[in-house]
């Protein structure tokens, strides 16, 4: 065992060395605003996301067609998907799925669809598109993502589509020239407030050549996000003041429309 | 306008709800309720969460009772010893309310038992009050006399024990069905997000024999102080109380309850009565035919929390 244990740690070295591959190429990014605030009478905005791919003398010199994908993270909580059946002849919540630390804001863009960049092996691996997204489900006692097609995975993704909170767009990045890139992030209304992360991955003829990250923060400002702010963390302070607003709207309305 | 509500978490037209508000208080000041019956369904239905409709309509009737028990009390029609016997059983029924909403909200069935007690309730105080109504009416046409319907004389509440004389309603009562008559108020005042002024009144009428001089003063005053509890325990348990909300509510429903007082001035006390039925009528069976329709989406996802603050 003694002797074999340098080994292993060569091994390892040798491992790690080989898995940081030799960059050819370098993403180089940068989001339009790192910290966006949202005010009251948001009703949505977009981030731009621009890049440039850099090549050094190591880029074989014949390639040039780049495919990026841009997947962007929100803030992750838990959720329960619930669904209804019809029990005694109404429509009652029955079964249930709850859904792990998944994010609050989930948008995936591309230049082509991905399976022209990748293939479904690859999607799999590098979670490209919302159906290859690890959405990690408690079931029973363990813990799991399912197929794409399990009915509370899709009516989880088709429902936080709806709201634009998850988003696959197969078009959305574009190449200005063969290297320099950009992409819009759409932020709908309810967009929730944290910190977001954004990854860049770069792939050439089907296999992931590098990666980049980057991160923006949503912040809520003004007099709304107060209150929130204050009904979570002093609940009975709100209490108190919501009650005493209640009295004092009540006594005024008695005092401006006295009849006698 | 549009204006984001903090705690509903949508952003909502505030002339459409200052509308409901208002149109809620007409409807209020006409037949002398609190009109949490109407609020919250109308709530709901233009999209805001069960549960906090619910919770922010409590301290809107909060608002509303409470100028509506200044002018009763002006007018010396509040018994005030009644009240705070009802207050008693109010304050435990609505402790009871609020611990049994966060209980039903973790199992992930409050909005079923919301929208199954209003359709109970309502279509059953609705149907009794239209028919009341209809009797009331039909007799005055044939030119007999319009008296109020007298049950059976309820020996055995008259039998209770720990008996209490209330001076200024003049009865003198056993304190045990008062304080069950506020439990139960309270109860499902908490759990509905109503003042329950539409089933006190008729209780005390007709079971307390409390007389019509004091009683919907008295009412007023249990309606105000389970409401601002309620408010309260909300806000602590839930954190679900919308105060934008509730604000632009109270605003919209004091200003329409004066002119529907005044309106309701003008109606004869049976139709009044038969309008009211129907009203509550209404809204039940609304309730109902949402939960036995196919829903739009069979899939609904809540937020349990981890999300950091």
């Amino acid at each position: 065992m003694r002797s074999r244990a340098p080994l292993a740690i060569v091994g390892l070295l040798a491992a790690s060395l080989a898995a940081v591959p030799a960059h050819a190429e370098r993403l180089i990014v940068s989001v339009s605003n790192h910290r966006v605030t949202v005010t009251p009478n948001y009703s949505g905005g977009e981030l731009v996301l621009f890049g440039s791919v850099e090549k050094d003398d190591k880029t074989p010199s014949n390639r040039n067609n780049y495919d990026l994908v841009v997947t962007v993270s929100g803030p992750r909580a838990d959720m329960v998907t619930r669904r209804k059946e019809r029990k005694f002849g109404i429509w009652i919540n029955t079964d249930s799925r709850q859904f792990l630390q998944v994010p609050g804001y989930l948008a995936l863009f591309s230049n082509r669809p991905f399976d022209e960049i990748a293939s479904p092996e690859v999607q799999r691996r590098q979670q490209l598109g919302l159906n290859n997204v690890l959405l990690m489900q408690r079931v029973g006692p363990d813990f799991a993502d399912v197929v794409p097609n399990d009915p509370f995975r899709s009516a989880f993704v088709r429902l936080r589509s709806e709201h634009g909170l998850y988003r696959e767009a197969t078009s959305a990045v574009t190449f200005l020239t063969p290297t320099l890139f950009r992409t819009g992030i759409p932020l709908p209304a309810e967009v929730p407030i944290g910190t977001y992360n954004v990854e860049i991955k770069l792939f050439s003829d089907g296999a992931l050549v590098t990666k980049t990250e980057t991160a923006f923060e949503i912040v809520k400002v003004g007099f709304e996000q107060f209150v929130a702010t204050t009904a979570r963390q002093n609940g009975l302070v709100y209490g108190l003041v919501t009650a005493f607003m209640a009295l004092m709207t009540g006594w005024m309305a008695s005092i401006v429309f006295r009849k006698d | 306008m549009q204006l984001y509500l903090p705690i509903a978490d949508i952003p909502v037209n505030v002339f459409l709800i200052l509308a409901m508000g208002a149109a809620v208080g007409f409807v209020s000041g006409m037949f002398g309720i609190g009109g949490g019956f109407l609020m919250t369904p109308l709530l709901i239905f233009v999209g805001i969460a069960p549960a906090v409709a619910v919770a922010s309509v409590a301290s809107h009737i909060a608002a509303s009772s409470f100028s509506g028990a200044i002018s009763y009390w002006r007018r010396r029609a509040i018994d005030p010893l009644l009240a705070a016997v009802l207050l008693v059983g109010g304050t435990l029924g609505t402790t009871l309310g609020v611990w049994t909403f966060t209980f039903l909200r973790s199992l992930g069935q409050l909005d079923l038992m919301i929208a199954l007690s209003y359709v109970i309730l309502l279509t059953t105080v609705g149907g009794l009050m239209f028919w009341e109504g209809l009797r009331a009416m039909l007799r005055s046409r044939r030119g007999g006399a319009v008296t109020l319907r007298k049950p059976g004389s309820h020996g055995w509440i008259h039998g209770l024990p720990l008996k209490l004389r209330f001076k200024r309603s003049k009865i003198y009562l056993s304190v045990i069905p008062v304080v069950v008559v506020g439990l139960v108020i309270g109860f499902i005042g908490a759990v509905m997000g109503i003042g329950g002024g539409f089933i006190l009144v008729p209780l005390m009428i007709y079971v307390l024999r409390v007389p019509t001089s004091t009683v919907i003063g008295t009412s007023m005053v249990l309606t105000l102080v389970t409401m601002v509890f309620a408010t309260m325990l909300h806000a602590v348990t839930n954190h679900l109380v919308d105060a934008v909300l509730a604000l632009i509510l109270m605003i919209g429903g004091v200003t329409g309850a004066q002119f529907g007082a005044r309106a309701g001035q003008k109606i004869r006390g049976e139709h009044l009565r038969l309008l009211l039925g129907l009203l509550v009528l209404a809204v039940g069976i609304r309730f109902a035919v949402e939960l036995v329709i196919r829903p739009q989406d069979l899939f609904s996802i809540r937020e349990t929390g981890g999300a950091p603050p």
